[in-house]
């Protein structure tokens, strides 16, 4: 018996396994790719290879995709199953900050539920399609554009547009500005503009979930501009998926 | 189905354009509207206006000014219908409630206008509205900046009339506000040829207050907890078209659709499961056919049992007082009646945030919905304060903020599917 989360994002489809007593057995990803309904069939096929069969248990569908996974038995919004996820995660109230790929949601929860949420507007401004733009601009991945960042001096992106923060972006390589200092513009723009939301749902404790979670230089930021402990774990890119598994028990 | 090609031709309709309205409209009514299950019979009423609504009315108001009368076109729920009545001519709402107006809208206003006012304006310039090219005479009145300013543009190709909005609530802004109704009556008299007299006036009075009351009939019985009787997406139907009709006959079609919930009532017959969450929604207007957020919410597992909105309570809530008799005194009530609206024009205006609690709980509502055009920077700015006043009072709130076109469904139905989904834990 499984209980089986999967969680379509714009940019990763992520899955969360939970056993017959509800404990978190595997997760795993693969990139979405242009189709959902591809993403999710590829989904079937790694479960059935684990040995997972979807059909004995229950399935949720979350995320962007959500109804494009036929096998599922229901679909949850991605801001309830990030909050009950995060609940699950770090064990106590807070305010759950998910930068997705092309959202962010800020999620207050108490007594383990979803109190409230705000999610940015429909606009790539502070999401991490905005920092897999940049990178790929700067020729570099993930991982480097947060060393980069680390070592550059502070160099103000204005633009909340991601088309014309890009711009601003070439024109500051044009002008032979250090590669280090661009990384580290990029990095805080992202990261003020999250902080902007989350600041609407004032809190004592965040925690991030998403794409962005292993890296330790935008969480260091976030809590420097938050002026607030950020918490996050190496599941908590799973948190959607986890919150689907969760709301497939019974 | 009449044809109206001849009577479009004859207004200077351009033809061409509107027919691509004509073309979507029965679509897009069909697929929010008729696919909704045990809707009230009364309904049929609205269902065939709708299918004529740029046909039937209009013939309507061509017949009346053969006759002599005039056609005043409004465009906010402040402008005193009372007046133009008792002169022998009739009120009508004009379009702006679809995406199909705004680029004509946009060639005349800056892009970042709220779509209400760029679509109007589109209807106008582009010729596709009936109801703007009937018209004899626009009134406006100054209730936001994008407004008096497009008036001027407006009033450069037909006359438009515009009444000054105060902008607090002292006495002597309700004494200003009948100083205004004052002169517009004056214009009306001018444009009619007709005399105004406290008895024509008072009869219009009474016409309009029995309107408002057939009108808060039907919302009445939207406040029952043993069924929900009639779909958000009716009632609201039922208030959109209520800006074109003549008064009495939409007192009448209002009475019988209350009669009929009223029944639905006593038997408990509901439009919606058990357990349905109850949304009231409030904010900036939903002009017809704006169905974009309705819809939405009453396919995400909720529905909508209240609108505090111009197209909803405050429309028809509170009543003119009948028992002024000469002209002076009844312009004094009327500037009373209407100054009550709570609109977020004022400043300041704490009786929205009052309204809004009070229907949140006259309604058995579970959450609110605080939904807001672009650019309307005066609902916009109160959403902080109104959400305060909300959860100070334990009622969720959800914040939204869209236009008419339809790229941003999705994430709006992400938005509402999880609040509906938090109101539900």
């Amino acid at each position: 018996m499984h209980y089986v989360g999967i969680d379509v994002g714009s940019t990763a489809t992520k899955v969360a396994v939970l056993d017959a007593d509800g404990a978190l057995s595997r997760t795993f990803l693969c990139p979405t790719g242009f189709s959902s309904v591809d993403a999710a069939r590829r989904v079937r096929a790694l479960l059935d290879e684990a040995g997972i069969d979807v059909g004995d248990g229950s399935c949720v569908a979350t995320g962007y995709g959500r109804v494009a996974v036929p096998y599922a038995d229901k679909v949850v919004t991605e801001i309830t199953c990030h909050g009950r996820g995060a609940a699950r995660l770090f064990g106590r109230d807070g305010t759950v900050v998910d930068v997705g790929g092309q959202d962010t949601k800020v999620i207050v929860l108490k007594g383990g539920a979803v109190k409230k949420f705000v999610m940015n507007d429909k606009c790539s401004a502070g999401t991490g399609r905005f920092l897999e733009i940049m990178a790929d601009r700067l020729a570099v991945d993930q991982d480097e554009l947060a060393r980069l960042a680390r070592a550059g001096s502070p160099t103000p992106i204005s633009n909340m547009c991601t088309v014309f923060a890009e711009s601003e972006v070439i024109s500051l390589v044009g002008k032979g500005e250090p590669r280090e200092n661009i990384a580290n513009g990029v990095v805080e723009s992202v990261v003020a503009r999250v902080a902007t939301l989350a600041a609407q749902m004032p809190g004592e404790a965040y925690f991030l979930t998403g794409g962005l979670c292993d890296n330790g230089y935008v969480v260091e930021r976030l809590a420097a501009h938050l002026g607030k402990p950020v918490g996050t774990c190496p599941e908590a890119r799973f948190a959607g998926a986890l919150g689907a598994a969760l709301s497939a028990l019974p | 189905m009449t044809d109206y090609r001849q009577m479009w031709t004859d207004l200077d309709m351009d033809l061409d354009t509107h027919d691509q309205l004509c073309a979507v409209l029965p679509d897009a009514f069909g697929d929010t509207y008729l696919s909704q299950d045990n809707r009230p019979e009364n309904m049929a009423f609205y269902d065939f206006v709708v299918s004529e609504i740029h046909g039937v009315r209009p013939a309507e108001l061509i017949e009346l000014q053969k006759q002599g009368g005039k056609v005043f076109g409004t465009f906010c729920v402040f402008v005193p219908d009372e007046v133009v009545i008792a002169c022998g001519g009739a009120v009508t709402g004009l379009c702006g409630g679809s995406q199909f107006w705004v680029p004509a809208g946009e060639k005349v206003l800056p892009s970042d206008t709220c779509p209400l006012v760029k679509a109007s304006l589109g209807a106008h310039f582009g010729k596709t509205c009936p109801y703007f090219s009937v018209a004899d005479v626009y009134v406006g009145e100054t209730t936001c900046d994008a407004k008096k300013k497009a008036y001027e543009i407006l009033g450069a190709d037909k006359r438009t009339y515009v009444m000054d909005m105060p902008q607090m609530k002292r006495q002597k802004d309700v004494d200003k506000w009948t100083d205004e109704i004052a002169d517009f009556a004056a214009e009306v008299e001018g444009a009619t040829g007709r005399a105004l007299t406290p008895e024509n006036l008072g009869a219009a009075i009474s016409l309009v207050n029995e309107k408002r009351r057939a009108l808060a009939r039907v919302f009445e019985a939207r406040k029952a907890t043993n069924c929900i009787p009639i779909s958000g997406k009716d009632a609201l139907l039922m208030v959109q078209i209520a800006f074109f009709d003549d008064p009495a006959r939409c007192a009448e079609m209002a009475n019988k659709l209350a009669d009929e919930l009223e029944q639905r009532v006593a038997d408990g017959v509901s439009v919606f499961p058990a357990g349905t969450k109850r949304i009231l929604v409030t904010g900036t207007p939903l002009a017809i056919p704006n169905w974009k957020l309705h819809h939405i919410i009453e396919t995400s597992g909720a529905a909508v049992v209240c609108e505090e909105m111009c197209t909803g309570t405050r429309y028809f809530e509170n009543l003119v007082d009948e028992g002024a008799d000469t002209l002076e005194s009844q312009f004094q009530a009327l500037s009373e009646r209407y100054m009550k609206n709570n609109c977020a024009c004022f400043t300041p205006n704490p009786g929205r945030a009052d309204d809004v609690v009070r229907m949140a709980r006259e309604y058995h509502v579970d959450g609110v919905i605080d939904a807001n055009l672009k650019f309307c920077t005066l609902y916009n700015v109160e959403k902080p304060s109104l959400a305060a006043a909300l959860e100070a009072e334990g009622i969720p709130v959800l914040a939204l903020e869209t236009d008419y076109a339809d790229n941003d469904a999705e994430q709006l139905r992400t938005r509402v599917g999880a609040f509906v989904e938090m109101l539900g834990e």
